[in-house]
């Protein structure tokens, strides 16, 4: 009983159906609590005001952004290696959710920003780095409704995944050397195991990530049903149409 | 109820309502998309089987 | 492999081919550029730069979509796909026609609209390198966004939002250092690493190219 059996897009939409429910629950709790506790239950920042309780919005959609984006990388390499057509309908499910998230990641940056930067939009590494990753969306969606034929166009975003990634890693390189940036450092650094929020506010970030974490979860869950589910209808419909 | 936001009280709200529009926005249409997904399919097999 | 590199350039040189598309482009670009922000000189000084990197770079852009369309059309590259000569090479080869034909032009061209937008006598120099240096890595990168949008019915506007992003890195060095230049500090960093990206590209890209031709003429 291995990973690959889901694979299968009849078991993929069983155990889909299984877990969903607790993965959506999951997130709604998740997102309460943390949002919930952020908003109303911190105190304001010494330097920033009111305004840090943006950071349990922004931080945990960037990283979601980001998550997306490697998914579905991971997605398009096996479609390409192994073929699974859930794969490659995941990778395509999952891209409007990184892309919202990418979008509430530069919102809500730009909103924080105003008052501590005194502008609306700021070149900082950052943000242009999210502002890049956001074209690589915007692209890769397009060409998923660009081409006609759903196997080549699984195949012409995959490989445009791929070698979007290495340019998204290109860029964020580049990006830094173009504009030092007004940018904090990294507000968790997990793989230190340090972190420069403190306490009272790492909680409630934390709780939040893990609900927009699982929102993506079960977004992603439910979308590739959804294509699963279209794919088949398409495939029902030509079969016919030959037959007649 | 409401804790005291203070002189950035529109930032902060004007954050969290974009964001929260902004999601339930991809919930909806999500929900949407694959509410008529299960119809067509549906009824597609109807007809197969019909 | 020589064949298809006389090929492509007599094809682009002939009338209609569209040699001198490109730099005409870049030509009017330039001009623009005083109309829109004004025609004070330090101003132009500063941004000339930048200015031509982005302009010889739209230029560059603009001059891809033929790159593969007309061959896809009659089924030339039906023909290369299924040729003895590897798809990878044939591509490179497309790459470095467009580059000949748009490339060097613009490279050529960049020190004559230097002194229209008033660049600095120190920027010459870097504003050519850096262009010369960079260009091809603009082609190669433009063949492969050319390979993924062939089969798609008017794929421009696509085609032109799938390869800005992937530009983006070789603007920003290149600009760097022809900016860097002309203000009269040491430009080898950015123009290293932008060196390092050409050589990257060009060793690389053409097997994406290649793979994402063979997945669409399948």
């Amino acid at each position: 009983m291995s990973l690959w059996e889901y694979a299968n897009p009849v078991k993929f939409l069983g155990l889909s159906a299984r877990v969903q429910p607790y993965v959506w629950g999951g997130a709604a709790l998740c997102l309460i609590v943390g949002l919930g506790w952020g908003f109303f239950g911190t105190p304001d920042d010494y330097r920033q005001g009111s305004t840090v309780k943006i950071i349990y919005l922004h931080v945990p959609a960037a990283l979601m952004a980001i998550n997306a984006w490697f998914m579905m990388l991971v997605a398009s390499l096996v479609w390409l290696i192994r073929r699974h057509h859930v794969s490659a309908l995941a990778a395509k499910a999952a891209a409007p959710v990184g892309v919202t998230m990418t979008v509430i990641a530069l919102i809500t940056g730009a909103i924080w920003g105003q008052p501590m930067w005194g502008t609306w939009w700021a070149w900082d590494p950052r943000l242009t780095s999210f502002l890049i990753l956001f074209l690589f969306y915007l692209g890769y969606i397009a060409l998923w409704e660009a081409v006609e034929d759903p196997d080549t166009a699984a195949d012409l975003t995959s490989v445009l995944c791929l070698v979007g990634s290495v340019f998204a890693v290109l860029s964020r390189y580049a990006v830094k050397f173009w504009n030092q940036g007004l940018h904090q450092g990294t507000s968790v650094p997990l793989a230190t195991g340090g972190r420069t929020v403190s306490d009272v506010f790492f909680y409630p970030l934390l709780i939040s990530m893990v609900g927009f974490g699982l929102l993506f979860l079960a977004l992603v869950l439910y979308r590739t049903g959804t294509e699963i589910r279209l794919r088949r209808a398409r495939a029902l419909l030509a079969r016919s149409e030959r037959g007649a | 109820m409401m804790p005291e936001l203070g002189k950035y009280a529109a930032e902060v709200l004007a954050a969290y309502g974009v964001s929260l529009l902004l999601l339930a926005g991809l919930v909806g249409l999500s929900l949407n998309k694959g509410r008529k997904a299960r119809a067509t399919l549906a009824d597609i097999e109807a007809r197969k089987d019909g | 492999m020589i064949a298809l590199l006389r090929r492509d350039l007599m094809l682009a040189f002939r009338a209609g081919g569209g040699f001198g598309l490109g730099l005409a482009f870049f030509l009017i670009v330039t001009v623009l550029v005083p109309f829109s922000v004004g025609p004070h000189p330090d101003l132009l000084g500063t941004i000339a730069p930048g200015v031509l990197w982005l302009g010889a770079l739209l230029a560059c852009l603009l001059s891809l979509d033929r790159l593969l369309a007309l061959d896809y059309e009659d089924g030339t590259l039906d023909l290369l796909a299924t040729a003895p000569l590897p798809l990878e090479a044939a591509l490179s080869v497309k790459a470095l026609s467009h580059w000949v034909t748009t490339g060097l032009p613009l490279v050529l061209a960049a020190p004559v609209l230097g002194v229209m937008l008033n660049l600095a006598p120190s920027g010459y120099l870097w504003l050519v390198a850096s262009l010369g240096l960079g260009t091809p890595a603009l082609s190669v990168i433009g063949t492969f966004g050319a390979a993924l949008t062939v089969g798609i019915k008017r794929g421009g506007l696509l085609m032109s939002l799938l390869v800005l992003p992937l530009y983006v890195p070789t603007l920003i060095f290149g600009a760097e250092a022809a900016r860097r230049g002309a203000m009269g500090l040491d430009a080898t960093t950015p123009l290293t690493l932008l060196a390092g990206i050409t050589f990257g590209t060009i060793a690389l890209m053409p097997f994406a190219s290649a793979a994402v031709l063979r997945m669409t003429l399948r």
